[in-house]
């Protein structure tokens, strides 16, 4: 009981902050050269080309927002690295999420005629 | 046109006289007449052994004359070579294959294979790196059922096989390796045959085996060929070595004494103890949450449909994670990833290596997390024949995953009994609980497919380059009223998402010790094993394993091995990446440079071009998808008439 009512103490705070962090604006950036950003530091090798992610996370289309995007990166528990400022300056981080913003939205799967095909 | 008399060089002669001319030569310190004690001189002593030399080489790959047949010949062979007998025990064997590289310490078998033999069962097949032949018997091995002969140069040419030997190894395949050696010293060729002879030939890769000798007599090679396939052949599958003694194969013997081929019996494999097996069905029927993991447990058809039998008797999760195909993956019991692992109350086990991998998460990090996935109380079970049999020098065991009950047996034997016992078993009590839990399956399938369809969608559908998903998903209306089979890797796990995999023979699973360069050569031994039953093989291959022995693609030109290989051409060694990333990280330098060392570009392979120079159709790159079932078809058109051929395709990075 007692985990239960932390957890939901903890998802509390987490949308609160993720509410927070959603409200501040995405500081400028340049989408070719958040492009080049993205294959410079090698993104694209665990989030694809195109940020569709596999075996990383999917990024794009709808990124983050800014803040919890940049935080994430920052500080990344899990598998992926953390890339620090040092390493991966403020600007080009702005500008691989303005490319992020940039990616057209996927297709919608119902009228992808091949993939009715499969799993079948 | 007719040579020249006396042009010819008798190899022999020329070898010794070669080996004068070295020991000639030796006109330094090694060659001054010593002086004994008293100061009486000692006639100058010759080498005992030759060093390889540019002449010895060339001594040896030179053409040899052939003595014309005539009795009394010193030069020919008296009686029947001993090399025909072991082609007799080989064939007693229903061998069909034999692997190689040429290797002059096999040549006494090599001919009578290709003499005596007619070469055909079994049939050599030529290929181009030790490494090779034995993944390709490892690749044969798991659609035959049955092993094929990986035949190796002594010495050099066993250590150009050991990766692919360890792979088998890991993978729980039955290989039978052969190696030439000369053993005296006193009959054996000087120069390169005594550099490449050697004590114990089996020392470098007997951690790796599961039997070795070096038979001394044609009688003790019979028996211990025999013994080899029944130990290879006995769960756990594992390779076995038998070294061919130069002078075995190339002496003659006097038919009609008491040689003998031994019999051969096919071994039981090791089934469960009775009791273990009702405590196994106890705590299965009445679980509430029953997960079953298995790796590498079917081999036939019979071992898929008894795992049906039980994973629906009781409605257990099967997690499938691909060693073979074991699992119908459109079932709706069947499951991919460690996600069941942690609602289970009761996890059987059914031949896994990584039974700890298994049930523990692991993040590398600076500090690196490890953490169980288990819910309290959980009970484990193993069924699997690793405790059966196990070295301990290679950590290929994992870690140490203490079980509830262990069961030291072939899973696939065992399963049988446990079906049986876990009828008995059911009441109509947990018959309710067991209902439920099937209805909660229909739907949690049916949602994963519709989840399937949403991530190929999101995961870059219309991109160039292309993606895993759209590629799998182009390949199956084009293959799926065709008895296909999956032969190399399984494509990000999308194969097996979209796909319907429903045979055994389906997926053979990957290479077992992650050696890289086992899929080319593997799909190779696949395919060949598919070609008698008509199948259409289909080879989705990474470019980086492709390049470390390309020369497998010539062997499938040269021996018709029909295979749809479709190069998985990310261009970079890409797992490899992250580490880099890793390490740049922790340690805050720059990363930008991650690409160096780990990138296949600039520049880029053109692997059309490099089928087409081996003699298979080479077709691509394929940049968009838009061109790719134009492509496809066109592939599958050749391999329906027989050939192989590589389609080039510009994939994602995963």
């Amino acid at each position: 009981m007692k985990i239960i009512a932390l957890s939901s103490v903890l998802a509390a705070v987490l949308c609160a902050n993720a509410a927070a962090l959603a409200a501040q604006a995405p500081p400028p950036g340049d989408v070719e050269r958040g492009k080049g950003a993205f294959l410079k530091y090698g993104c694209y090798t665990c989030h694809g080309y195109d940020a569709q992610g596999v075996p990383g996370k999917k990024l794009a289309p709808n990124p983050l927002p800014y803040a919890a995007f940049s935080n994430f990166v920052r500080t990344s528990p899990g598998e992926m690295p953390t890339f620090t400022q040092k390493v991966l300056p403020d600007q080009d981080l702005a500008d691989i999420h303005a490319y992020l913003r940039s990616k057209p939205a996927s297709p919608n799967p119902s009228t992808i005629q091949l993939l009715q095909e499969t799993g079948r | 046109m007719k040579k020249n008399a006396s042009n010819k060089v008798d190899r022999r002669k020329f070898i010794t006289g070669a080996a004068v001319v070295g020991a000639a030569a030796l006109t330094s310190e090694a060659g001054k007449a010593a002086i004994l004690p008293g100061g009486q001189e000692a006639p100058p002593r010759a080498p005992a052994t030759v060093r390889p030399s540019t002449v010895l080489a060339q001594a040896e790959i030179s053409t040899p004359s052939v003595p014309s047949p005539a009795d009394g010949n010193p030069n020919l062979t008296k009686g029947r070579p001993g090399s025909d007998f072991m082609l007799d025990v080989i064939k007693s064997l229903n061998i069909d294959y034999v692997f190689t590289n040429p290797a002059s310490s096999c040549r006494g078998l090599h001919d009578s294979i290709i003499t005596y033999g007619d070469n055909k069962k079994p049939e050599l097949m030529t290929c181009m790196h030790e490494e090779s032949a034995t993944a390709m018997a490892h690749g044969y091995f798991k659609v035959a059922g049955k092993p094929a002969i990986a035949l190796c140069h002594g010495t050099v040419g066993l250590q150009h096989a050991t990766m692919g030997i360890y792979n088998a190894w890991c993978d729980r395949a039955a290989v039978i390796l052969m190696t030439g050696n000369s053993r005296d010293s006193v009959t054996r060729r000087p120069g390169v045959p005594t550099t490449h002879s050697v004590q114990d030939p089996a020392v470098m890769v007997r951690d790796i085996l599961k039997f070795d000798d070096q038979p001394a007599s044609l009688q003790h090679f019979g028996e211990s060929l025999v013994r080899a396939y029944r130990v290879a052949m006995t769960p756990p599958h594992e390779p076995v070595l038998i070294v061919l003694d130069t002078d075995l194969q190339e002496q003659g013997y006097e038919p009609g004494g008491s040689l003998r081929i031994p019999k051969y019996a096919i071994p039981s494999p090791p089934a469960g103890e009775v009791n273990a097996v009702r405590e196994v069905a106890r705590l299965l029927v009445n679980a509430e949450r029953p997960v079953i993991v298995v790796d590498r447990c079917a081999r036939t058809q019979a071992g898929v449909k008894s795992l049906v039998q039980l994973a629906e008797l009781v409605n257990a999760t099967v997690i499938d994670q691909g060693g073979r195909m074991n699992f119908p993956n459109m079932h709706p019991l069947y499951a991919r990833g460690a996600g069941g692992v942690a609602q289970a109350d009761v996890i059987l086990g059914l031949e896994l290596t990584d039974f700890f991998g298994t049930v523990n998460e692991y993040i590398d990090n600076t500090v690196a997390e490890q953490s169980s996935r288990l819910k309290q109380g959980a009970k484990l079970i193993s069924i699997g024949s690793g405790d059966v049999f196990i070295h301990s020098n290679y950590q290929d065991f994992q870690r140490y995953q203490p079980v509830d009950v262990a069961i030291a047996a072939d899973a696939e034997a065992t399963l049988p009994a446990l079906v049986e016992a876990c009828k008995s078993q059911l009441t109509a009590a947990n018959r309710g609980a067991i209902e439920k839990r099937g209805q909660a399956a229909q739907t949690a399938y049916a949602q994963s497919k519709e989840r399937m369809r949403v991530d190929a969608a999101a995961a870059a559908w219309d991109a160039s380059p292309i993606s895993s998903a759209r590629l799998v998903a182009e390949l199956w209306p084009l293959i799926r009223n065709e008895d296909w089979a999956l032969v190399g890797r399984a494509l990000g796990g999308w194969p097996q998402r979209m796909w319907n995999f429903d045979k055994y023979y389906q997926h053979i699973g990957g290479s077992g010790g992650a050696g890289v360069g086992y899929n080319l050569p593997a799909a190779t031994g696949a395919a060949l094993a598919h070609k008698e039953h008509g199948r259409l093989a289909v080879n989705i291959q990474p470019d980086g394993d492709c390049m470390y022995a390309p020369g497998a693609i010539w062997t499938s030109a040269h021996h018709q091995i029909p295979m749809l290989t479709i190069m998985n051409n990310n261009r970079a060694y890409h797992q490899e990446v992250m580490h880099l990333q890793r390490m740049a990280a922790w340690r805050q330098r720059r990363m930008d440079r991650w690409h160096i060392a780990t990138t296949i570009r600039d520049p880029y392979i053109s692997f059309a071009k490099l089928a087409d120079a081996m003699g298979v159709a080479g077709i691509g790159p394929i940049e968009h998808p838009a061109d790719l079932t134009p492509a496809l078809k066109k592939g599958i058109d050749i391999v329906k008439r027989g050939e192989p051929v590589i389609i080039d395709v510009a994939m994602q990075p995963r």
